[in-house]
């Protein structure tokens, strides 16, 4: 067993950095705070043709990675705080529901809310770019049938006008589109998509940590750097606790997805179902990444003091997408009912 | 990444599981708590079983009269010890993961080969003087006098915290021989059975005693127990504490999921999971996610300590994480158990035993767990300082 991060690994972050910050660098995307399109449709295309919605489809449609190289990748989305529906589109692209998806010549958005049975309002994220849109009971992770709707106006749906993350533009929905049933028997969306949105988180967390960091050793008050004191240290070292114990289990899902053999060891030590077992992993990960992603956004604004609350520092950015990811593919409860998903096949 | 074990990696755990299922069946219970003459016999046999099957000192290196195995099979080896119910460590904690150890980095062949083989045959046990009353977090103030007459140390001063203390036969102990601070320390080897050591039992919040202060009034230390050079202990000591580090706290780890899931149960025996959005099912989701995690991370470490030899960063943040979840779980099994916390006594519901003794004990123990082996506060420092570079203020 060798569950490093490797040399590949970290070659491949390397190269995803430097193409967003190419591509996407952080000062284009912010010019498109509040608008209808945040990134636009040869963003997208580029992002395709780095292999970020087909890095685990085989060749030569996709590259052949494993999802845990997949994480490594949305990672880094999630750290330059690339804007659109990532994991949606790359869902949609591995399943095959949407060939176009897998070079970013589609766009695939994920519905929020959809598990509460006749709830409204339904929210769904980027809708004036989207082909199609995922609408997945508590997200995808229960019995109720994931559905996927092709999205050709939006006629029945309504702008939100002040959508929390401004980078992040969001549609209501008073009814369903007409959408067809997802065949879904491994609960393999549910699978993919909590990881990869807990690896988006990973990237939200340590990107504060980082900012935190930089600007505790460079802000001086009462004569020294912040990050002298103690009480600012511990909340910084805080951020790298939870940034570490989120990506070691967002890792572990991923590398558990990759390798059935261990699946099946793990579940049948804990008496229970490889499904129960990976629904657990993933759920547990998801629920981490969710908590830290918040929370280091929090803690970052904190260290950062008055300039934390303006607009000027991205910290807020951060702190909104990852409201947005923790509404995806399991919020609290659910997560946390999921991870006790094999509760009832083992014995006490 | 890759959490695949190899093909000798799956061989050495099924090995072990079969040999533990075949030897558990002949050992006993352990003793009662506080009967320490009882718990030194019990620890020190198991240790002697494992030494005859070839596990005693799994992660030593085979030059130390270990098994040279590598960090992944100590993983493996704890974790099969604890699900199969071996006996703890116990008594053998200190010479096996600390003095042994030290002793195999740094000590001379006369030393290794007069104290190596009797720790891994359950044969002697070591306790650890190290903490002072007035030298805690802040070890390098450490106190207490050794003075060179002769071919001998005379050693006055006191210790704290010393586990074992009454039923150890050898003690490491760390003197003040020069200057103050961490170039004027030396780690000697104390024997217990020397004259002018007062051993005063400790009673800890749950009213136990496995701690004990030691008062050493001239007490004398042949030189020739010195391990490494005069004046050069706190560099040893550092080969010492990066073995607290690491794997360390895997048995505790896996002891915490398993106390969970009985907290659960009791929690559903007791009718109070009645929807899955309460609070009660949102703390036990979240702390289950959070062991698993730390279960995870325990093998990013190791993973990292069988290429580098260290853990690496991992350490201090599995420690600082794990004990905050350790304590949200005896908080929220004490929440859990109502009234039944304030029992130490086994009780019954239903004719069912609860399970609350062990429940409250665990309690305790979590208490300790921000305190002991560098507070969290130290940790937070030595992250904030080490990994992540804050300036330094001490």
């Amino acid at each position: 067993m060798d569950f490093r991060v490797g040399e590949a690994e970290r070659e491949l972050a390397e190269g995803i950095r430097t193409m967003v910050s190419g591509r996407l660098p952080l000062e284009i995307v912010r010019t498109r705070e509040g608008e209808e399109r945040t990134v636009t449709a040869e963003e997208w295309a580029a992002l395709g043709e780095t292999g970020v919605f087909a890095l685990t489809l085989p060749e030569p449609e996709g590259t052949g990675l494993g999802l845990a190289e997949a994480t490594v990748v949305f990672e880094e989305l999630g750290r330059a705080l690339v804007p659109g529906p990532l994991v949606g589109t790359f869902l949609a692209a591995t399943t095959g529901l949407v060939p176009a998806a897998a070079e970013g010549r589609a766009f695939v958005g994920v519905c929020e809310g959809a598990g509460e049975a006749g709830a409204t309002p339904w929210l769904v994220e980027h809708l004036s770019s989207l082909d199609a849109a995922f609408f997945l009971p508590d997200g995808g992770i229960g019995d109720g049938a994931g559905l996927m709707a092709t999205i050709r106006e939006a006629s029945t749906a309504r702008r939100v006008r002040a959508p929390l993350d401004p980078l992040t533009p969001m549609w209501h929905l008073s009814e369903l589109p007409a959408a067809e049933p997802v065949d879904d028997p491994g609960r393999r969306l549910f699978r993919d998509g909590a990881i990869l949105t807990g690896a988006l988180q990973v990237g939200h967390a340590a990107a504060c940590l980082d900012l935190a960091v930089a600007y505790a050793k460079e802000r001086h008050q009462f004569g020294k750097p912040i990050g002298s004191f103690q009480a600012v240290k511990h909340m910084c070292a805080d951020m790298l606790v939870r940034a570490e114990v989120a990506r070691a289990a967002v890792h572990a899902a991923a590398c558990l997805a990759d390798a059935p053999d261990v699946l099946a060891a793990e579940a049948e030590a804990a008496g229970t179902t490889p499904l129960a077992s990976m629904q657990r992993a993933a759920a547990g990960a998801k629920l981490l990444a969710d908590e830290a992603a918040v929370a280091n956004a929090r803690t970052a604004i904190q260290v950062h003091g008055g300039m934390g609350y303006t607009w000027e520092v991205p910290l807020h950015l951060h702190l909104k997408r990852s409201f947005v990811l923790a509404r995806t593919f399991g919020d609290k409860a659910v997560l946390s009912s999921a991870v006790r998903s094999d509760r009832n096949t083992v014995a006490a | 990444m890759d959490l695949r074990y190899t093909e000798s990696e799956q061989a050495f755990r099924a090995e072990l599981r079969a040999w533990l299922a075949a030897t558990l069946a002949s050992v006993g219970p352990p003793p009662p708590h506080d009967d320490w003459p009882a718990r030194r016999a019990y620890d020190l046999a198991w240790q002697r079983t494992l030494y005859d099957a070839g596990y005693a000192g799994v992660d030593w290196p085979a030059e130390g009269g270990g098994r040279g195995a590598s960090p992944v099979e100590q993983l493996i080896f704890k974790e099969e010890c604890e699900r199969a119910g071996a006996p703890y460590v116990g008594v053998n904690f200190v010479g096996l993961l600390h003095a042994g150890p030290t002793i195999i980095a740094e000590g001379s062949p006369a030393q290794r080969e007069r104290y190596l083989p009797a720790i891994l045959r359950g044969e002697e046990v070591w306790c650890q003087g190290f903490s002072e009353p007035d030298a805690g977090s802040d070890l390098a103030s450490l106190r207490t006098r050794a003075v060179r007459d002769g071919d001998d140390y005379v050693v006055t001063g006191s210790k704290i915290w010393t586990s074992h203390a009454e039923v150890a036969d050898f003690c490491e102990l760390l003197v003040r021989t020069g200057a103050e601070g961490n170039k004027g320390i030396s780690w000697l080897i104390m024997p217990m059975s020397s004259p002018g050591i007062e051993i005063a039992p400790l009673r800890t919040i749950e009213g136990t005693t496995e701690f004990a202060q030691l008062y050493l009034n001239e007490v004398r230390v042949p030189v020739a127990n010195r391990v490494g050079e005069e004046n050069d202990g706190w560099r040893v000591t550092m080969v010492t504490l990066s073995f607290e580090r690491g794997t360390a706290f895997v048995g505790e780890l896996l002891e915490a999921k398993r106390l969970l899931g009985e907290v659960a149960d009791i929690a559903t025996r007791f009718g109070l999971l009645t929807h899955d959005r309460s609070d009660l099912e949102l703390r036990i989701g979240h702390l289950r996610a959070a062991f698993d995690a730390l279960w995870a991370l325990t093998k990013r470490n190791v993973s990292e300590a069988a290429q580098t030899g260290v853990p690496g960063i991992g350490g201090s943040v599995f420690k600082l994480s794990f004990s905050e979840h350790a304590q949200a779980l005896g908080d929220l099994a004490m929440e859990v158990l109502g009234a039944a916390a304030l029992s130490g006594d086994p009780l019954e519901r239903d004719g069912r035993p609860i399970g609350n003794a062990e429940q409250v004990h665990n309690w305790f123990k979590s208490i300790n767990l921000t305190i002991a082996a560098g507070t969290s506060q130290v940790q937070r420092n030595i992250v904030a300082e080490r990994i992540l570079g804050l300036p330094r203020t001490r």
